[in-house]
């Protein structure tokens, strides 16, 4: 196993897990489809990034840093939802960040899909590092966010900060994204955030079980799809997909058979 | 300020308007701890906004006092637990960590707590999941309790079947309970005090005088903000 692999390997472990754990909010938010194209969002800071000669990974997050204010200050000013902001955004920042690429179809291809060759130590150590500290500020903010769900009046009624929590937590799915990057690329990112929450979810009757679940399939979703693309020489981020999908295929078949009603 | 003596809750002149239009107005009245205050009256009467001022979650004029420090709990009427993996025993865990006390308040509200502590909320009956919501309401010893609408949803049977455990339970705990309620017969039968909102308070007084016909009109009629002749209680 080359080092890459070993690298790459690490990185989806924690990115997974981490995303997993942070997708399951997603999940009960509602919010899938967010997860899914913030990373979109992601493109046009990798283009500056590979443009300019500076980390494209840097460029990706500060994109999605930015998005993630913004749409959560849009949020509040226009009480629109934040489906529906960043539906009208991230379609735009694919369109500059393929702009932005030009002709450097191959630096587009990995932006897009994702590049395990590229993964080295210090992407590595970043992944686990961020990986923590997002898994540590997420358990912080857990149950308040689930309490706003709940009820949102409650949460307030309780001196929870609601939108501020949103915030901590779009940030926290910006940083997570951002290091997924390398794995899976900017278009299959959002995987990792809702299909092994959706999987956790459908045979899950309470919460530690559901987190728990979420993040070990994204973990697993990863591990399985680095391996395969070391094995095949493929993109790893369509094997991540697939692999993800049969964990969530497995999950519909044992939720029928053993007749589950949550 | 705080409200003197007995007094729990002293509410003075309080008005709430929402783009210049008030939602209520001219509220005032006061309660005694350990009383059942219904606040009734129409749909947009104003009974949720009134709730939702004394708990501070929007901007008002006028007056709130409560008496002393004291706990207030709240169960809104729409709580969205339905969609959420979440077990009993984590729900009542966001307001009291101690199983043994979950336990307790479980067996309380006539639910068998070994058994139902570790369902997913996803799965109870709709009389189920309104006594673990009575039970998640009362398992943090709450001083105050407002409780909007604690029936809805439920068949005539149990609806006087909870009312009269919430009863016995805020009577055993000596919560002073505030509750929001469409039907004026569990109003007479399970409160001591009404306050009848039409915009503005158009009642405040002994329960058993509710169902007074001229009151009826005064609360389902056309909304005529004026005066009224409540007494403290």
């Amino acid at each position: 196993m080359s080092e890459a692999v070993l690298y790459s390997l690490v990185v989806g472990a924690t990115v997974g897990f981490a995303a997993g754990y942070l997708g399951s909010i997603m999940v009960l938010e509602k919010m899938a489809l967010v997860g899914d194209a913030l990373s979109h969002v992601a493109l046009p800071g990798l283009a500056i990034g590979v443009l300019l000669h500076f980390n494209p990974l840097v460029g990706g997050f500060a994109f999605l840093f930015v998005s993630a204010v913004l749409i959560w200050h849009l949020g509040r000013v226009t009480k629109l939802s934040f489906e529906t902001l960043v539906g009208a955004t991230f379609t735009l920042a694919l369109a500059i960040g393929i702009l932005l690429f030009g002709n450097n179809l191959d630096a587009l291809e990995e932006a897009l899909f994702g590049d395990i060759t590229k993964v080295g130590a210090i992407e590595a150590a970043a992944a686990v590092a961020i990986s923590v500290v997002v898994i540590a500020l997420t358990r912080i903010i857990y149950r308040k966010i689930v309490l706003g769900l709940i009820s949102e009046e409650l949460a307030i009624s309780k001196g929870i900060s609601v939108a501020r929590n949103n915030l901590l937590y779009l940030l926290l799915v910006s940083l997570t994204v951002a290091i997924g990057i390398q794995i899976t690329g900017t278009l299959l990112v959002g995987f990792l955030v809702v299909t092994p929450a959706a999987a956790a979810k459908t045979i899950s009757a309470n919460m530690s079980r559901y987190l728990m679940l979420s993040s070990i399939f994204g973990a697993v979703s990863a591990i399985s799809g680095v391996l395969m693309s070391s094995a095949f020489n493929i993109l790893p981020g369509p094997l991540i997909v697939i692999s993800g999908i049969v964990i969530f295929v497995v999950v519909i078949v044992i939720r029928w058979r053993k007749k589950l009603t949550y | 300020m705080e409200a003197q003596g007995d007094v729990i809750l002293k509410v003075s002149n309080l008005r709430v308007e929402f783009s210049n239009q008030p939602i209520i107005e001219n509220v005032t009245f006061e309660i005694k701890r350990g009383v059942t205050l219904a606040i009734v009256g129409p749909n947009g009467a104003g009974k949720t906004t009134l709730f939702r001022a004394l708990l501070n979650l929007i901007p008002y004029e006028g007056k709130i006092e409560w008496g002393g420090k004291i706990k207030i709990g709240y169960v809104p009427q729409i709580l969205s637990v339905r969609d959420i993996p979440i077990s009993v025993k984590e729900f009542l865990s966001y307001k009291n960590e101690s199983v043994q006390d979950m336990k307790d308040v479980l067996s309380s509200v006539g639910l068998d707590s070994e058994t139902i502590i570790n369902k997913s909320l996803a799965t109870l009956s709709g009389g189920q999941m309104r006594r673990v919501l009575i039970a998640w309401a009362i398992v943090d010893k709450p001083d105050v309790l407002l409780f909007d609408e604690p029936t809805s949803g439920v068949d005539l049977d149990s609806e006087e079947a909870i009312y009269g455990m919430l009863r016995k339970l805020t009577a055993k705990n000596k919560i002073t309970l505030l509750l929001i309620s469409h039907d004026l017969h569990i109003v007479r039968e399970y409160s001591d005090y009404a306050l009848a909102l039409n915009k503005c308070p158009v009642f405040f007084g002994e329960s058993k005088d509710v169902m007074d016909p001229a009151t009826q009109k005064l609360i389902y009629g056309e909304a005529i903000c004026r005066e009224y002749g409540g007494d403290h209680v």
